[in-house]
């Protein structure tokens, strides 16, 4: 809708930047959204189908959808999937602020030295650690379980780095008047500060959310359990057990997008309001 | 109510030292403003007093008990922040009553509380409200109210008027010292605008890089300055200061000076000379007649620019010497370029020492 009137008024205008511009962003609107316009209309057609290339399919049929939802297997990941997603965001939210908070507002020796230790391992490639991983896991157990699955992202350098440049823009104020008031430290951060970031919250969450639901390599390499199986894993699994079913995969890949659009549309709205506002002046 | 005394207080950032050994005390009840320009240690020694800031030295009594030790909330203390701080995400009701988070009150009883701190500063109407649908005055009202709930031992305020207008911050002078009045609690405020202080203070600490200067009544610091820094931060505008020479009862100024004299110098023993400064303020100049020889103390010069203020009118005057402010009736107009002569009462001029700043008479 916006890019509609935005479009008017460039050409209402006649301003050649505008029309440029304007161009350039809907043909990269197209490039971005044309395989998921794909995506949907291969899971409508039928198996014979899906090499006619028309994006409107000749006979569309929600019988793909009634296939993928019937499969136990399916639903067994998606709800791993969640679970997992929700578990590891949770986590992240809860001990990348913990930590975030506390080198953002508390000074103590060798501060600076503990966030470039979190930050540099931001450097570092997740192939390069998914051979220590396995063999962590391997050697404790966590093979085939729903903590090895979890465990790599229960914390991430990202979300300290994210939730500290936040913490940074909370004035000391609010912090010194709580502790006044006669909270301790940790509701400090509980009560005050983490209401104060709740935009940043929303952004992590997003992230990690999203980072996880569609996790692949890892959950790929620590399971081998299908009952363990994560919605990314178990579709490509489609691909390899007899010929590749595409319009299996495309029907999965478009349910799995639904709960990444919910977890954007509840917390976008956290992200846009201005909490802060008003609460000191500056 | 409690009773505060500071006993050499030092406060230390590494190699800087940010208050030296300051002794105070304040007695209860009482209205004590420190001021003095940024810098000057007055916020690091009210954040000491909060228990914000560790004392890197000396004693801090409350109530006869010493606290260096003790955390903020053992204080029995409630401060009121320049920057408000009530907190964005809750309501007026649940700001003024997290002043109460510790308290074993129950939830009726809170709710009074909450209510009566809301009437007293007439905050009923907005208890369910967010601080971004208040005003800045409404907003400094509810940081006042979560002080009040608690009914402490000690008020702090921390600039607390300073991000308002000038007119607001008129007005909410006047209620906090009614507030004072009413409540009768110790009160510990600090500022930077003299007349912030002069108005509400039982006592004023003047302050300068972290040691105290001179601590009274506003209207003894406004009469006997104990210094020359002193002398120009309290009264507005600030007083003018000239420099000069003692000699047998006699200030000379300059080998030349025709716009300036003084001829009979009260209350210091005669003889000797001395370089010293005089103080006056502009308030304190009486305009007279050009040439009027019969007065002891005389100023004369050219008016650079006259500032009507209604009641009077505040000429700037240029002298050989420099510059001064006089105050002058309001009733007829100054004309830049014009010669204008004041006089002032010999008792009312003060005369500093030039090199220690300090007041000699």
């Amino acid at each position: 809708m916006t890019t509609k009137t935005a479009t008017n008024n460039a050409i209402f205008r006649f301003r050649p930047g505008f029309i440029i511009s304007w161009t350039l962003l809907f043909i990269g609107g197209v490039i971005m959204i044309t395989p998921l316009l794909f995506m949907f209309s291969t899971s409508l057609k039928s198996a014979g189908q899906v090499y006619d290339l028309r994006l409107i399919p000749a006979a569309p049929t929600l019988d793909n959808y009634i296939r993928v939802l019937s499969d136990g297997r399916f639903v067994r990941w998606f709800l791993n999937s969640s679970l997992i997603a929700v578990v590891v965001t949770a986590s992240c939210l809860f001990f990348d602020s913990l930590v975030a908070y506390t080198l953002a507002k508390f000074n103590f020796a060798g501060r600076k030295l503990v966030f470039l230790a979190i930050l540099s391992t931001l450097m570092i490639p997740t192939e390069m650690l998914v051979i220590p991983w396995y063999l962590m896991s391997s050697k404790f157990g966590w093979l085939d379980s729903y903590w090895g699955i979890m465990f790599p992202g229960m914390m991430t350098a990202f979300g300290v780095f994210l939730m500290r440049q936040f913490f940074e823009t909370v004035p000391n104020d609010f912090l010194e008047a709580a502790r006044i008031d006669g909270l301790n430290e940790f509701e400090i951060w509980w009560k005050i500060a983490m209401p104060l970031v709740t935009p940043a919250l929303s952004a992590l969450a997003i992230f990690t959310f999203l980072g996880n639901w569609t996790a692949f390599f890892w959950p790929l390499i620590v399971t081998t359990d299908k009952d363990l199986y994560t919605l990314p894993v178990g579709l490509s699994s489609f691909a390899v057990e007899q010929s590749i079913q595409w319009e299996m995969i495309m029907t999965g890949a478009a349910i799995a997008t639904i709960p990444t659009l919910l977890i954007f549309l509840f917390f976008q709205r956290y992200i846009v309001r201005g909490v802060m506002l008003g609460g000191v002046k500056g | 109510m409690a009773s505060i005394e500071l006993d050499k207080i030092v406060k230390s950032y590494g190699a800087v030292t940010a208050v030296h050994g300051i002794d105070l005390s304040i007695k209860d009840g009482e209205f004590v403003v420190f001021v003095g320009p940024s810098g000057c240690g007055k916020s690091t020694t009210l954040r000491m007093i909060a228990g914000l800031e560790d004392i890197s030295g000396g004693e801090l009594r409350i109530g006869g008990e010493v606290v260096n030790q003790r955390e903020p909330k053992q204080r029995n203390i409630a401060m009121v922040f320049q920057n408000y701080a009530i907190y964005p995400h809750m309501t007026v009701a649940q700001n003024i009553g997290f002043g109460l988070y510790t308290s074993k009150l129950s939830k009726a009883e809170k709710d009074a509380r909450i209510r009566e701190t809301a009437r007293v500063l007439g905050l009923e109407k907005l208890l369910e409200r967010r601080p971004a649908a208040l005003s800045g005055g409404q907003r400094q009202r509810v940081a006042i109210g979560r002080a009040m709930v608690r009914d402490p031992a000690v008020f702090l305020f921390d600039e607390p008027l300073s991000n308002l207008d000038a007119q607001l911050r008129g007005q909410m002078r006047l209620e906090i010292k009614q507030l004072h009045q009413r409540l009768g609690t110790t009160i510990v405020f600090v500022t930077h605008d003299q007349v912030e202080a002069m108005s509400l203070a039982d006592k004023i600490v003047v302050m300068r890089d972290g040691h105290i200067l001179q601590v009274g009544a506003p209207m003894e610091l406004y009469n006997r300055p104990g210094d020359i820094f002193t002398a120009r931060f309290i009264g507005s505008p600030e007083m003018n200061i000239i420099g000069a020479d003692l000699r047998d009862g006699r200030a000379e100024f300059g080998a030349n000076a025709t716009a300036i004299r003084w001829n009979a110098v009260e209350g210091l023993p005669p003889g000797g000379r001395r370089k010293v400064s005089i103080g006056v303020r502009p308030q304190e100049l009486t305009l007279v007649t050009p040439n009027d020889s019969l007065a002891a103390f005389l100023i004369e010069g050219t008016v650079r620019v006259a500032e009507p203020h209604g009641s009077e009118t505040f000429v700037h005057l240029d002298l050989p010497e420099g510059s001064i402010v006089a105050r002058a009736p309001s009733e007829r107009s100054y004309r830049p370029g014009e010669t204008l002569s004041f006089t002032a009462e010999g008792k009312s001029v003060r005369i500093f020492d030039a090199e220690t700043e300090k007041l000699l008479h």
